[in-house]
């Protein structure tokens, strides 16, 4: 055992454990926070995929970040750029009558569906607000009590009362309803209905029919209460935004080391006082805290056997069973739309014609294959940032669904006839991209798994049903950041709220730690 | 002409029972029934000559105790036969059996897998909590929790008080259970496929979702919260069809001096000065009364039966917005003789249950995927029995009757309309499934009635042929059933109640919704509570 000793160890740099570690060093503690990978961000990084090609090969698009986090590290002042902001969201149309969202307006459907969508928007802000109110917040114990739980269901009460009869009403209703419901009851163009829809199903394994999508819409469009109308790009790709946490963690005090991977969580007479490197190296903290996913810290990193059976069957029942392929592109050229101006080929471009075109996508997936026509979020960063390619080529990152993570015929198998499929489908929106293709690159699930540590390549570190969300996130017993497992704690997307760049899951994690630290 | 305290649009079991009691209570009441014959969904008809059909609902279980012994049901005819148990028949020519019997089930249980037979216990004991919790609201009005009434305020406390009395976790793993698919639900229990097919079934009859749709582990409930006979969660055939359980409701009514008319469409409620004076049939005649009670499900009664003037704009809306799609069908067969099953060892007691031919989740989700795309199921999930074995009754002995329940069935066809020639053919899946697994069967078929949603629209009355008057996801139960606002049996308009399946605690046999209704009618008028409020549990 050396004898460096911390405060807190952080096992993982992604962004969550990040905040995590500059919030806890901010209080005066000694942190370090431990990186498997060569550089910080974790699923915030920039990767060059081909010679002179960088891709953002995690997340893509900056779209929900909390602005109080990002104030307090201070992120831009730690480098954070955008090389765009607010961005449009244009749902393609394969006959290219293409609709464009700014905010609460989308244009190219008729005056009813404009109204309705404004209305829809403006009552998801007033949504948003008490949402982001909960997610700020350790979600509440509902029985054993704190003060602090007390004063969290009191808040959550009056934000409900505050929205007034008709939208609690609402939102009692739709928390629990599929999008595919809510989008027939609101519009009647298509297009924006499967637009809509998309926005509830990115990243999880579900489809607009699938119960909790209307969760997963007002989850995503916390942004518009963060005051982005849409999504942005970050200058260098998102790596540079995992350098500006880190930079800004680093100016907080802490230290990070890279290329360590922690093999244990060590364990002395049932409590977590340090952690073992792979490299045989042990290091001591009074807290421990996880930024890898559920799953990994507590079968992998503390292991079963410390963990009493019902809660080890909690783990293992957890679900994260990732659907969402990424695809590089590199190309010779900015590929055109058709019917699509060349001005707006750079802001967030989805494909999927109508709901049932992407429940028809997801179907596959609970069967463990491929979809055979895919939905897709694409974006060309490149068209704001020329830093990713060579002079005048260009880069288009898309996520893709469905690439379920356990796929029947294998990914050996069938990763290459998955992407050929994404390529003809592109190819029919954008006629002749193949033939501008430079290099391209499907990240499946597993890819996404090994790249980033991520269990089933979740973004989300675990399915954001609503089973697994709120006060039940990630499982009964480690849903308030502090585990079974005594000065082990989790702080990555596993955690409530969840995942996606937003920052909540490492501040409320770092809180629970000092009031934990406090009250011991 | 004359003036009635009281008339009940719907002769279903919920109508009745809402007549029953108020008549009870001593008010003059009037039920208007469409049909020629009464009991709605609850009915035992003779369709071909000889035998009796329960031609909608087919066994009984849910029908709450306490009403059935404060309305004398049993002295009013009524008979339940238990039986215990299921089987699934698996495509390798074996089977899952459920009996009722603990030490058997493992057994069975163990014959597949071990590790399942010993997480059994487990899995029943968590169902039962879930069970016991909503049991306790079945004969409750549910709380407003957008009101300030010191009453809806206590209901809220009370509700509150229940879940924090099943500790952190309990209320946790209860939020989970409410809001999970039973597919997950049962991964968390279960490892056999052929198992969890078995037990999968019970989520998703009468519901459009699929077994790994998030909310179907709730509607397990809906088949687990009776009793007959005191034993939780049994089931039983009703001695003489189900139209028995409306026969002796009927009786029962009668008892107290109510009326029955048949043949009675209502066209209209008649509105004046914002108060529901009475009906209007669609021949114009016209009945009068204080307070008309509606047992239709929640379009019907205001999209159909209410000027949208005499309606405030937000129940239109919420009406219009009501989720009720119609996901089921049904087969009625009469059977020369007793078709049988060479995978069940012989004189099996598996006969006797409700029998399944699904032997995977995969099958079952696929079976949903269909129905999605505007299809009936080709490979559907049903529910068969066969009554006629202990209820001699349903025809004459030696020949058989037989019950099949189907799922998933749309009311609305992908390729337009649904024609007779489309109706046969969906029942033909299902005679050709259950084939596979009965050789003799479709040379012992002498008669088949084949129901979509589209007839059980049409014929029973329920929209889109949904059989528990709406969908029973959460966002369309307790307090939001049927609308948020509207959940405690009142209608928008003065005078005017609902009390059908569309309303607290929902659909299934189980008559609560028009108990409570009753209730809550006599609080309005100011008359003695005659409606049990308390829920006879072990």
């Amino acid at each position: 055992m050396t004898d460096s000793s911390y405060d807190a160890i952080i096992i993982g740099a992604g962004h969550n454990g990040l905040v995590c570690a500059s919030y806890l060093a901010k209080s005066g503690r000694k942190v370090l926070v431990l990186e498997a990978a060569a550089q910080p961000g974790g699923a915030a990084a920039t990767r060059e995929f081909a010679p002179g090609f960088k891709v953002s090969s995690g997340a893509h698009l900056l779209t929900q970040l909390n602005p109080d986090v990002a104030s307090d590290l201070a992120l831009e002042q730690h480098g954070l750029q955008f090389a765009a902001r607010d961005l449009k969201t244009v749902a393609l149309d394969a006959g290219g009558s293409h609709l464009t969202f700014n905010g609460a307006k989308v244009d190219g459907v008729s005056a009813e569906d404009q109204a309705a969508y404004a209305a829809f928007y403006k009552q998801n802000l007033r949504f948003a607000k008490v949402l982001n109110g909960f997610f700020s917040r350790r979600p509440p114990n509902m029985v054993d009590r704190s003060w602090g739980d007390n004063l969290s269901m009191l808040k959550l009460g009056w934000d409900l009362r505050t929205l007034g009869k008709e939208d609690m009403q609402d939102l009692l209703r739709v928390g629990l309803i599929n999008i595919y419901d809510v989008a027939t009851e609101h519009f009647s163009s298509e297009l924006l209905q499967a637009a809509v829809s998309m926005d509830g199903v990115l990243g999880s394994h579900m489809g607009p029919r699938s119960p909790n999508t209307v969760y997963g819409y007002l989850y995503r469009h916390l942004s518009d209460f963060y005051g982005m109308t849409g999504p942005a790009v970050v200058q260098g790709g998102m790596g540079a935004l995992g350098a500006a946490f880190a930079a800004a963690a680093t100016a907080a005090g802490v230290e990070i080391r890279c290329d360590s991977p922690v093999a244990k969580v060590t364990m002395e007479d049932c409590r977590a006082t340090g952690v073992t490197l792979a490299s045989g190296e042990r290091i001591a903290a009074r807290s421990v805290i996880s930024n890898a996913d559920p799953k990994t810290t507590f079968n992998r990193l503390v292991g079963y056997p410390q963990l009493d059976a019902g809660f080890a069957r909690r783990v293992h029942n957890f679900r994260a069973r990732g659907v969402a392929a990424k695809l590089h592109l590199a190309l010779d050229a900015l590929p055109a739309f058709s019917g699509l101006d060349a001005a707006m080929v750079g802001e967030r471009l989805l494909l999927a014609p109508d709901m049932d075109y992407i429940e028809r996508a997801f179907n596959h997936a609970k069967y463990g294959e491929y979809s055979e026509a895919p939905a897709m979020e694409i974006n060309i960063p490149t068209v704001h940032d020329q830093s990713l390619a060579p002079e005048g080529k260009h880069v288009l990152s898309a996520i893709v669904q469905f690439a379920p993570y356990e796929l029947k015929v294998g990914w050996e198998t069938g990763a290459e006839a998955f992407k050929a499929i994404v390529l003809d489908k592109l190819e029919a929106y954008a006629p002749g991209i193949k033939s501008q293709l430079v290099a391209a690159e499907l990240s499946t699930p597993r890819d996404l798994e090994a790249e980033f540590g991520m269990t089933g390549g979740h973004w989300h570190h675990g399915e954001l049903a609503l089973d697994q969300a709120l006060m039940m996130r990630p499982m009964p017993g480690a849903n308030q950041y502090a585990t079974p497992v005594p000065g082990l704690y989790l702080c990555g997307a596993g955690a409530h709220p969840g995942g996606g760049v937003m920052g909540l899951a490492g501040r409320n994690a770092a809180q629970a730690v000092i009031k934990q630290e406090k009250a011991a | 002409m004359k003036k009635y305290d009281a008339i009940v649009i719907g002769a279903g079991h919920n109508g009745l029972c809402n007549a029953a009691y108020l008549a009870k209570a001593g008010l003059d009441v009037l039920v208007l029934e469409r049909n020629a014959y009464i009991g709605g969904a609850t009915v035992s008809r003779e369709l071909h000559e000889g035998w009796k059909y329960s031609n909608c609902s087919y066994v009984c279980s849910l029908l709450r105790p306490e009403i059935a012994r404060d309305l004398e049901l049993p002295r009013h005819g009524l008979q339940v036969i238990p039986y215990h148990g299921g089987v699934t028949f698996s495509r390798d020519g074996d089977y899952f059996g459920n009996y009722g019997d603990h030490e058997r089930q493992y057994r069975e249980m163990a014959r597949h897998s071990v590790r399942d037979a010993n997480a059994y216990d487990r899995f029943s004991a968590d169902v039962m909590k879930q069970t016991k919790l909503i049991r306790k609201y079945l004969m409750t009005t549910p709380p407003d929790p957008t009101s300030f009434k010191p009453r809806d305020i206590k209901g809220l406390l009370d509700l509150a008080e229940s879940f924090t009395d099943m500790g952190e976790e309990g209320l946790l793993d209860t939020l989970r259970f409410w809001t999970m698919s039973i597919g997950d639900y049962l991964d968390e229990y279960f490892e056999t496929d052929l198992i969890k097919a078995h037990m999968a079934g019970s989520g998703i009859i009468g519901t459009a979702l699929g077994v790994y749709s998030p909310g179907t582990a709730y509607v397990l409930l809906h088949h687990y919260m009776g009793d007959v006979d005191g034993s939780v969660g049994a089931w039983g055939f009703a001695r003489g069809g189900m139209g028995a359980v409306a026969g002796a409701l009927e009786k029962s009514f009668k008892s107290f001096g109510g009326e029955v008319v048949c043949n009675a469409d209502v066209h209209r409620v008649i509105v004046r000065n914002g108060r529901a004076v009475g009906v209007a049939l669609a021949d114009g005649t016209e009945y009068h009364a204080d307070n008309v009670v509606s047992n239709l499900d929640p379009k019907r009664t205001f999209l159909e039966c209410f000027d949208e003037s005499d309606l405030p704009a937000d129940v239109v809306h919420r009406a219009k917005n009501f989720k009720i799609r119609g996901s089921s069908g049904k087969l009625n067969i009469a059977l020369d003789g007793l078709p049988t099953f060479p995978a069940l060892p012989k004189g099996s007691p598996l006969m006797l249950t409700d029998m399944h031919c699904i032997d995977s989740m995969e099958r079952l989700e696929r079976a949903y995927d269909d129905w999605k795309a505007g299809t009936w199921s080709q490979d559907p999930y049903i529910d068969m029995l066969i009554p006629s074995q202990v209820d001699p009754t349903m025809t004459e002995p030696g020949k058989h009757m037989m019950t099949v329940f189907v799922q998933y069935c749309p009311p609305k066809l992908a390729d337009g309309e649904w024609t007779p020639e489309k109706r046969d053919a969906f029942g033909q899946v299902v005679i050709d499934q259950i084939a596979q697994h009965s050789p003799d069967f479709k040379d012992l078929i002498l008669h088949a009635e084949i129901r979509t949603p589209n007839e059980i629209d049409n014929e029973v009355g329920l929209t889109e042929g949904n059989i528990f008057q709406g969908e029973l996801t959460f966002d369309q139960l307790l307090f939001n059933r049927p609308f948020p606002g509207y959940a405690q049996y009142r209608g928008p308009v003065q005078g005017m109640y609902m009390c059908g399946s569309g309303t607290h605690p929902g659909g299934g046999v189980m008559a609560a919704p028009g108990a409570n209704a009753a209730r809550e009618i006599l609080m309005d008028l100011k008359r003695p509570n005659v409606v049990p409020e308390s829920y006879l549990d072990d």
